[in-house]
């Protein structure tokens, strides 16, 4: 644990930043964009995760295998979801939500 | 890095919200080796910092012109939205203020051969069959990207 730091100021941190990748998630109208909001709250629940972990159950390791998996499936669902944005802007010529009307050519 | 992610999902230009978002990441992978999971930090870094950042630049690269100013929703609906979150954060922060935490003190380290070693271990605890499921997604994963970003070339040619 970290000295001086209780764990309602670290919690109190993670609880803004999820808060602020909904704000983001549900304000900005950009594919981009959104994966960026996903990002901040796929974050703010691997450091929940680890700190929870490291203040009350110091002997386990269980949270920091649950970050790991966490950050894994971040990292392939970053890759796919750049992958059909791609493909998509190569159809439609824009990555907006309100443009994307198919999925399927 | 409550700044940072302010910045990140306010700002117009897509490059700089990406950067941003990388302070924000090497931020919370100062977290990590604050409080000694010096191997999270360091897959962290990797994976997010490096990886996915990258990736992202990529995309907004290929996608974007980076002096395009975005359009932003409707001032009435960032409001409406705004409220609900700190709605939110209230109720939460609440939560957590009136529930009594039983922190342990502890300066306990964990090096990396702890945590290689209880996640391939066979017993009661072990981690060894979501190491291995998560390794298989990861596989499919990557293949599926290729193919969707490969897009009509590879229709064209089964349908040939």
């Amino acid at each position: 644990m970290i000295e001086g730091i209780t764990i309602y100021e670290l919690l109190t941190l993670t609880t803004i930043i999820f808060f602020i990748g909904v704000y983001g998630f549900l304000t900005r109208t950009n594919l981009i964009s959104m994966l960026i909001s996903v990002e901040l709250i796929l974050n703010a629940s691997v450091v929940n995760f680890v700190i929870i972990n490291k203040y009350l159950y110091p002997d386990m390791l269980q949270g920091v295998f649950f970050s790991i998996f966490i950050i894994a499936v971040a990292a392939a669902e970053t890759a796919l979801a750049i992958s059909i944005i791609i493909n998509l802007y190569r159809q439609i010529s824009s990555v907006e939500v309100k443009d994307t009307e198919i999925m399927k050519h | 890095m409550i700044v940072f992610a302010v910045a990140a999902v306010s700002n117009r230009k897509m490059l700089r919200s990406v950067i941003y978002l990388l302070f924000v990441l090497v931020g919370v992978a100062g977290i990590f080796f604050l409080i000694d999971y010096n191997f999270l930090a360091a897959v962290q870094l990797t994976v997010y910092a490096g990886g996915i950042i990258v990736l992202m630049i990529f995309s907004v690269l290929l996608v974007h012109h980076i002096e395009l100013e975005l359009e932003v929703a409707k001032p009435l609906k960032q409001v409406i939205t705004a409220i609900t979150c700190l709605i939110g954060i209230g109720v939460v922060l609440s939560t957590i203020y009136t529930h009594n935490f039983n922190v342990v003190e502890n300066d306990k380290l964990t090096t990396t051969a702890d945590v290689g070693s209880k996640m391939l271990s066979y017993e009661a605890g072990g981690f060894i069959l979501p190491f291995e499921v998560i390794s298989i997604l990861l596989l499919a994963a990557m293949v599926g990207a290729i193919i969707i970003a490969k897009g009509k070339k590879l229709v064209n040619k089964t349908k040939d």
